[in-house]
């Protein structure tokens, strides 16, 4: 009896039965995970950068122990997807390996740099809210350990685009410099932003077998129009304006319509000639040379206990 | 430089008193002393547990995926092992 595993494995997907590590799998699903879990494990480490670059100046100490939390979940976020993609076959290093050399890409929004303290509000606001539009979906992607990691990632997800709302909406109460200073971070943040769905599902060529596969469950533009049309009102809320005059109201639609994508700007941040590129890459190589000695030292500590303890019950 | 890597250690969280351990994830440590600390750090930083297992990855043994239905077949026919199988009058309560 001949058994096609492919028509096997499509069969379960259909029946929304998840797919484990250790089960059979077509070698481009699991190249086509591990390049989507890699990528966004590196997003959320380096995707600490920006932040970090704040919290020895936040405004208050509740705003800076608010933000350190923040910046320490996206640490933890980045772990569960290093461990998701580790059963997928390849080694934690070797993951490092391919960000420090550019061959791995990272969420393209985090070259942008942080100009001011309101871009924390607009970050937390826009780029998670925008992340966590993104992620609700995947917490039901086909993969198990994948769709685990993402239900953690988005039970911790929802304080950060709450806390980034607040300090907007402080700046958006306060005096007409930071009422200004507020909208000047909506003036920057909103177009990469709303890059962050990637490219128009027309040029996004790997998008179907995605869906086939049940990794992706919406298309970039369905989740790129459900951002857009939630922010509005949110925007509205905090007197402030999007920086798009094409965007309005569309009753026959049911949705908003938006301007023209900057995607030659998109394509040259994703090509590594963003703002900030060099500078982030540049800090995680140093990160992770400088911490060397540590990672030496506790294994040269972990063997020589190791040994002792083996030592002992021999003489035992 | 060693270029070693950590081993993989997976970590097991009991969330209250009363409950048992539950696998949670996984993570890099060089020692139990260490990754019973980044257990702490990462999988209880909102109080998620009151006790942390870490077991090294390499000591879990599975069974095979693909002798799934082998394993587990001779418990497939045996309804009888369910309180349901049995018919019992009505009238009948508290069994």
């Amino acid at each position: 009896m001949e058994i096609n595993l492919e028509e096997q494995f499509q069969a379960k997907i259909e029946q929304e039965i998840k797919i484990e590590p250790r089960d059979w799998m077509p070698e481009k699903y699991r190249k086509t995970l591990l390049r989507q879990i890699s990528q966004h494990a590196h997003s959320e480490i380096v995707g600490m950068l920006p932040e970090g670059n704040w919290i020895t100046r936040a405004p208050n100490l509740r705003r800076k122990v608010a933000l350190l939390a923040k910046v320490q979940d996206e640490a933890g976020h980045g772990l569960y997807l290093y461990s998701a993609a580790e059963t997928l076959g390849m080694s934690r290093d070797q993951m490092l390996e391919e960000l420090h050399t550019g061959k791995a890409k990272y969420s393209s929004i985090f070259n942008y740099p942080t100009l001011t303290w309101a871009d924390m509000g607009a970050i937390g606001w826009l780029v998670d809210g925008a992340a966590i539009m993104n992620q609700v979906p995947l917490c039901r992607t086909s993969y198990g350990p994948y769709a685990r990691a993402m239900v953690r990632v988005c039970k911790e997800e929802s304080f950060h685009q709450r806390q980034g709302y607040e300090i907007m909406l402080t700046l958006c109460k306060g005096s007409e410099a930071q009422k200004a200073m507020a909208q000047d971070a909506l003036n920057r943040w909103w177009w990469p932003s709303i890059m962050m769905f990637g490219p128009n599902d027309d040029n996004s060529p790997n998008s179907a077998q995605s869906m086939k596969w049940k990794i992706k469950r919406f298309s970039n533009d369905e989740l790129r129009q459900k951002f857009i049309d939630v922010t509005v009102s949110q925007t509205e809320i905090l007197g402030l304006t999007i920086p798009d005059k094409d965007l309005k109201w569309n009753e026959s639609r049911g949705h908003y319509d938006f301007g023209t994508i900057n995607w030659e700007e998109f394509n040259n941040v994703v090509a590594g000639k963003g703002p900030c590129n060099k500078e982030r890459l540049n800090a995680r190589v140093k990160a992770w040379e400088n911490g060397a000695w540590v990672r030496d030292a506790a294994t040269a500590y972990a063997e020589k206990r190791a040994n002792k303890k083996n030592n002992s019950t021999e003489a035992a | 430089m060693t270029n070693k890597e950590w081993p993989l250690w997976e970590v097991f969280i009991r969330a209250k008193q009363g409950l048992n351990h539950k696998h949670v994830g996984s993570l890099h440590a060089a020692d139990q002393t260490m990754a019973i600390e980044n257990a702490r750090d990462v999988y209880t930083r909102r109080m998620e547990g009151v006790s942390i297992w870490v077991v090294e990855s390499k000591y879990i043994h599975a069974n095979e995926p693909s002798e799934q239905d082998a394993l587990f077949d001779p418990a497939n026919d045996k309804v009888y092992r369910h309180p349901t199988f049995y018919i019992l009058p009505e009238e009948l309560n508290h069994m």
